[in-house]
């Protein structure tokens, strides 16, 4: 993977002054950081302080009450589709359609995102542990099988960005240490991660925090 | 004179200057409506065929007038909102909603009252009237919708949606109405207004015109200013102005922490 | 590179008509109530073949009107839930596109039956042949124009939890120009008049919405996501 030079004395992906507010409350305002390649940042938070807000914010599905947030230095509002290509998001509901098998879904995936290379999609399901589910309904898998399934996304869509909404949610013992595997691998290539997780990452590599009940 | 636009765009700012402005508009307002109504109800001669009745249009043509215009005001307050996420614009466009709505209401009513001598029943499918109830509907649904979404903001994006998509259908519902109604109706009923309206009819018209817009902005301003204080209720200026300076406890909940 | 927004395109209605044939239990729905609200009419005013003949074109119009809304209110619900509608919203691919797929996916399983089964609910309702002719015509023409219209009211009130009534309320003075000009013309073909005119309105009408209102629907999906 190539990434690209900056163009402004700022990270490859930042966030300057964001302000969110639901309902009426200001969850947070005032949130700058900048990212970095090979950089993992672990969002924390009360329930309720807002880290799915950030996240859907940060991807651009929500708009934040003030602030602007920028990739390579431009701002994402007004160069939405080079962003997105650069992104993977996998949020609380795993998007994934129960109605059609976990290949028809990853199809779609690829035909979203479309990447220079087509990967197998076969061995892509062994990778993630889902050989042999190949060809059943998504919705008659578990529900570590079917997060199992939205992680494949990440193999597959070639992102620099990863904003994970608690990735390890209902992931076994194995699945939580593959995932694990994973996020360091992608970020000694030189990826990026957003993520919110309840527990601790086991990172080998540095883990940088932000918490939100100081925003 | 940008500048000044931009002042406007700011809340504490136009919560000042749209204080200001109230009571002169509606000074204003009430005047043109005085003379409005003398010219019309005293002044002006009674029509050849409809007598008297036909002063009723003196408040009817303006509401009506109205009732189209403050849709396509909601529209494009929508579009800056939504366009330069300007607060004002949203506020704008959501306090008009009602006061566009009333206006339909009473066009409605009064061309009702009106046709009752000239058809002899309270309702009839003209081609106006079906204009203006389906131009009600509109307004109701654009209120339905900005009822049901919680967050203001959304709230704002969503109604600039459906108003633009209204407002380009508008025209459209016109034509195809008027031409259903000299399908089925012929011509004999549009008999609302004259291709030449004689000079003595036309000012107090006009004058109507005038006093019914400078009040929809009065009202507007006076509902805006209300909307504002509301949205803005947490904010210090807001406090200051209401003479409460103490912190309220569910400003931020990282203070209830 | 040119050729992918495209490729996108088809595979969402790919996807979208494979999940309806995997509930193909429920595609008959919106029709069978079509063919219902259709046969109320006789069995509410009257079954004598003039006068049914005379409110024919309103009534089949008015049927299409409710069972487009009625089938609508799914278009985005399940994407939505799910989760799909926002991964297909991340797509660097152009979002006006892959929702124009989306309504197209639904219009071939609701709106095109629809037009299949004019004929039977003409001679339900004793049209001559002239007008069951135009009937097809107006709903081929019309029908789309429901979907595309309706898609915006969807996609506004897909977030809710009501949105079903306000769904109606939202979408129906939009319809209104449709039904005028489409039964219209249903009329006038039984008369023996013609219809070019009135076709050519519903022509130009679908053209202004092909291109006007994908970019509405997807503006008003965005809104709905955040």
């Amino acid at each position: 993977m190539e990434y690209p030079k900056l163009s402004k004395n700022k990270g490859l992906f930042s966030a300057e002054n964001l302000e969110c507010i639901r309902n009426d409350r200001v969850l947070f305002s005032r949130l700058d950081f900048s990212l970095d390649p090979g950089e993992i940042l672990h969002v924390e938070g009360e329930n309720g302080s807002g880290k799915t807000s950030l996240l859907r914010i940060l991807c651009g599905l929500s708009p934040p009450a003030s602030g602007e947030i920028y990739w390579q230095g431009e701002s994402v509002r007004k160069n939405r589709g080079r962003f997105l290509e650069k992104l993977a998001y996998i949020g609380h509901q795993a998007g994934i359609k129960g109605d059609l098998t976990p290949l028809e879904n990853l199809a779609l995936v690829l035909k979203l995102h479309p990447a220079d290379s087509e990967p197998d999609l076969s061995e892509v399901l062994t990778h993630v542990g889902l050989q042999g589910h190949e060809d059943v309904p998504a919705r008659t898998l578990s529900a570590g099988q079917r997060q199992r399934i939205a992680l494949a996304r990440l193999l597959l869509q070639k992102a620099v960005l990863w904003i994970l909404d608690e990735p390890f949610t209902s992931l076994d013992v194995q699945g939580r240490a593959w995932l694990q595997d994973l996020l360091d691998r992608h970020l000694k290539k030189g990826g990026m991660i957003i993520l919110t997780a309840h527990h601790l990452l086991e990172s080998s590599l540095p883990v940088r925090k932000l918490c939100l009940n100081d925003y | 004179m940008w500048s000044f636009f931009h002042k406007l765009a700011s809340p504490k700012h136009f919560y000042r200057i749209a204080g200001a402005w109230i009571p002169w508009l509606g000074g204003i307002t009430l005047l043109l409506m005085v003379v409005g109504l003398y010219l019309g109800l005293w002044v002006a001669p009674p029509d050849y065929q409809q007598g008297d009745s036909y002063r009723i249009m003196f408040v009817h043509v303006p509401a009506a007038w109205m009732s189209l215009f403050i849709y396509v005001f909601m529209a494009v307050c929508g579009g800056i909102g939504l366009i330069w996420n300007m607060k004002m614009a949203d506020i704008m466009a959501m306090t008009s909603a009602p006061i566009g709505a009333s206006f339909t209401f009473l066009a409605l009513v009064t061309g009702s009252i009106w046709g009752k001598p000239m058809w002899g029943t309270w309702w009839v499918w003209d081609a106006r009237l079906t204009s203006e109830l389906i131009l009600l509907f509109l307004y109701l649904g654009y209120i339905a919708l900005q009822n049901a979404i919680e967050d203001p903001r959304t709230a704002a994006r969503a109604g600039a949606i459906l108003a633009i998509v209204g407002s380009v259908n508008i025209p459209i519902i016109h034509y195809s109405v008027e031409w259903w109604n000299t399908l089925h109706q012929g011509p004999t009923v549009t008999r609302m207004d004259k291709p030449a309206i004689h000079s003595s009819m036309l000012w107090p018209l006009l004058l109507m015109a005038l006093a019914f817009q400078l009040y929809f902005f009065t009202l507007l301003l006076m509902r805006a200013r209300v909307e504002l204080l509301y949205r803005e209720r947490r904010s210090r200026w807001v406090r200051e102005l209401m003479g409460n300076l103490q912190p309220s406890p569910l400003s931020n909940n990282r203070e209830v922490i | 590179m040119a050729s992918r927004p495209l490729s996108a395109f088809w595979a969402i209605l790919r996807r979208d008509l494979l999940l309806a044939f995997r509930h193909r239990g429920e595609l008959a729905n919106p029709l069978l109530f079509f063919l219902m609200i259709v046969s109320l009419y006789p069995l509410g005013i009257s079954p004598e073949p003039d006068l049914l003949r005379a409110i024919a074109p309103g009534a089949v119009w008015i049927a299409a009107l409710l069972s487009a809304l009625f089938s609508m209110e799914n278009l985005f619900r399940g994407d939505f839930q799910d989760g799909t509608l926002e991964q297909i919203a991340l797509s660097p691919q152009p979002l006006p596109l892959l929702l124009a797929a989306k309504i197209l996916a639904h219009w071939l399983v609701s709106g095109l039956p629809m037009i299949l089964m004019a004929p039977v609910l003409a001679l339900l309702l004793s049209m001559p042949a002239a007008a069951t002719w135009a009937l097809v015509y107006t709903l081929a023409l019309g029908t789309p124009l429901l979907s595309l219209i309706g898609a915006v009211g969807t996609a506004l009130t897909v977030g809710l939890k009501r949105g079903g009534v306000l769904l109606t309320l939202l979408v129906m003075p939009l319809y209104i120009p449709i039904l005028i000009f489409a039964t219209n013309a249903v009329s006038a073909a039984a008369a023996g008049l013609p219809i070019s005119g009135q076709l050519y309105f519903l022509a130009a009408l679908l053209v202004l919405a092909l291109t006007l209102s994908p970019l509405a629907i997807a503006a008003a999906v965005r809104i709905s996501l955040g």
